[in-house]
């Protein structure tokens, strides 16, 4: 009764809303505000010269240049092959592009830790990729990448892809008409219709290679300083029992996130806004 | 991940041309072709190779190794405790998605935006961080430790706390397939219902179910996966008790860093094969999705 008659703007004659609303305002209090308050109250437990000192050692900033770097370069990876893939799933038939199409989605299906051992399997000095190639991959800063580049593949196709899909033809004609080039239609007409679903794409990839960790560890081999990443750094401190350190350097990460999720609705509404919806 | 949210407009396919015509608006064939082969290329290296490699390594020392590996009593005492997180975190999403989906669609009230920005709030934190923040809560050293010691409970490093870091990394996917669907359809049909007698639950049941149900089993299966492939959160909270509270994925790593590879893959298999069950279970259901669009275009 109280919400109702406080949040309503527009009565409604359908029942339930005290109920629906009351129910989930509990429930999402109790699992994600009440939990998450946690962190930033344990955090206040430090004094400041505490709390800088547990965020900016040596080791922790590497692991924030290792884990931002990695999850950057992922990213825009599956920025660029991610545009492709949308590109031909979308324009071009072959045999097989319906299964492919399905399969985009398996990172986001597949358990981290079964994409991890089969990564590190693969790219391992012996492994069914790792033998051709003449640089380590498994164990280094570069197995990194890979983990984080599978776990962000299906991001940036899956939000090209339906933009692409409602792409009016005409657009191309009209280009076409008045006497560009292939290329040149594709980057003055459609590369700019398309650079806001594949920014948020890339940001999207971004944020969930930056938290992401069962993946990362097996590929990885933490080493300090060289290929650790900041989630396991966490998990670390907390095996330690150093509860107050391993939060302070989860604020950090939260702020972060906070603020790319930020990033990402300001992309998406950009998104909606260039589509007229 | 909102692949299923965005609209589903079916494709505009041009006319076929002849064979050897090319239109203004189509590249030449070898660069439809060079395009095709390096888009290929990149998936078979990133996601055909590992998922084939999960298989291989499985069988690699044989069907018995294989039984043995799956049949194991500490894999089997994590298989029953991966499908019971599941089993009580998907239901408790659902109920949520549910009910955070009813009141956001099918009413105005000040800070909405606020509420959707909240329940997609789990997405952006990283698992470890979900661990963590229960741990901080309930842990020992945590606001409810000392109760919860002095009353003999045990959250976590125990079977509770497997779940609610579970529930917490799946709590958005319910949610946020159901409610953009129910705000697209708005809310006349309801409160036609509504006006002609019927009560709350009866146009629950019959008239609002009924129109978003593939999107709730896909909010369902996503979930479903996620639930049962947790792995961060739950490291976190787990404690790693052989037998007791390690999930599959908890198991595969245990396995893996025993260097026991084989084994450590063939519980993987496992889950790469639910993998595949979710992915063409979702396929399914997006068709039913496009054709349920489509139909209700015809009639429109």
């Amino acid at each position: 009764m109280i919400l109702s008659r406080t949040l309503l703007r527009r009565h409604s004659v359908l029942p339930g809303f005290d109920i629906a609303l009351g129910f989930t305002l509990l429930y999402i209090s109790l699992i994600v505000l009440i939990p998450l308050s946690a962190a930033f109250l344990k955090s206040f437990t430090l004094t400041w010269p505490q709390f800088w000192e547990a965020v900016s050692s040596p080791r922790v900033v590497a692991s924030y240049r290792l884990t931002f770097g990695a999850s950057f370069g992922a990213a825009l990876i599956n920025a660029v092959f991610g545009l492709l893939v949308a590109w031909v799933l979308v324009r071009y038939s072959f045999p097989g592009r319906r299964l492919v199409d399905a399969l985009v989605d398996l990172p986001f299906a597949l358990p981290t830790a079964v994409a991890g051992i089969a990564l590190t399997a693969i790219y391992a000095h012996n492994g069914w990729i790792g033998q051709w190639l003449p640089f380590k991959v498994s164990f280094t800063p570069l197995g990194v990448f890979v983990a984080l580049t599978f776990i962000g593949l299906p991001f940036v196709v899956r939000t090209v892809q339906p933009v692409l899909e409602d792409l009016h033809k005409e657009l191309e004609e009209a280009a076409a008409t008045l006497g560009a080039s292939r290329w040149q239609t594709f980057s003055r007409v459609i590369l700019p219709i398309l650079m806001p679903a594949l920014l948020t794409g890339f940001a999207l990839a971004f944020a969930r290679a930056l938290g992401e960790y069962g993946s990362v560890i097996f590929i990885a081999g933490n080493m300090p300083m060289v290929s650790e990443i900041t989630p396991l750094l966490i998990i670390t401190k907390l095996e330690q029992y150093d509860y107050a350190g391993a939060t302070a350097i989860a604020v950090v990460m939260l702020v972060m996130s906070f603020v790319m999720l930020l990033c990402i609705n300001l992309l998406q509404a950009w998104t909606r806004k260039r589509q007229g919806k | 991940m909102s692949s299923a949210t965005l609209p589903l407009n079916s494709r505009t396919d041009a006319a076929v041309p002849p064979p050897d015509a090319r239109s203004a608006t189509q590249e030449a064939r070898w660069v439809q072709w060079t395009l095709i082969g390096v888009a290929l290329l990149f998936l078979t290296l990133f996601l055909f190779v590992p998922l084939v490699t999960v298989f291989v390594e499985a069988f690699k020392k044989g069907v018995d190794v294989y039984l043995a590996a799956i049949t194991d009593d500490d894999a089997v005492s994590a298989i029953k405790l991966t499908l019971l997180a599941a089993g009580i975190s998907v239901p408790l999403n659902l109920v949520f998605g549910i009910a955070a989906a009813w009141a956001i669609a099918k009413f105005d009230f000040r800070g909405k935006n606020l509420l959707l920005t909240l329940i997609d709030l789990p997405f952006s934190v990283s698992p470890v961080i979900a661990g963590l923040i229960y741990v901080l809560v309930f842990g020992l050293q945590g606001w409810f430790g000392e109760w919860l010691r002095d009353h003999d409970l045990k959250i976590i490093f125990a079977v509770p706390g497997i779940v609610l870091a579970t529930v917490f990394v799946t709590f958005p996917f319910i949610a946020r397939e159901l409610i953009p669907l129910m705000q697209a359809q708005g809310q006349e049909q309801e409160e036609a219902a509504r006006v002609l007698g019927a009560s709350g639950w009866q146009i629950f049941w019959r008239v609002t179910l009924p129109n978003v149900k593939w999107a709730l089993l896909y909010g369902v299966i996503l979930c479903n996966a996620r639930a049962m492939g947790e792995f961060g959160a739950v490291s976190v909270v787990s404690g790693h008790i052989r037998g007791e509270t390690n999930t599959m994925p908890l198991h595969i790593e245990i396995l893996y860093n025993e260097y026991q590879f084989a084994a450590a893959f063939a519980v993987a298999s496992l889950l790469a094969g639910l993998a595949l069950v979710t992915l063409v279970l979702k396929f399914i259901v997006e068709q039913r999705m496009k054709r349920d669009i489509q139909l209700a275009g015809e009639s429109a």
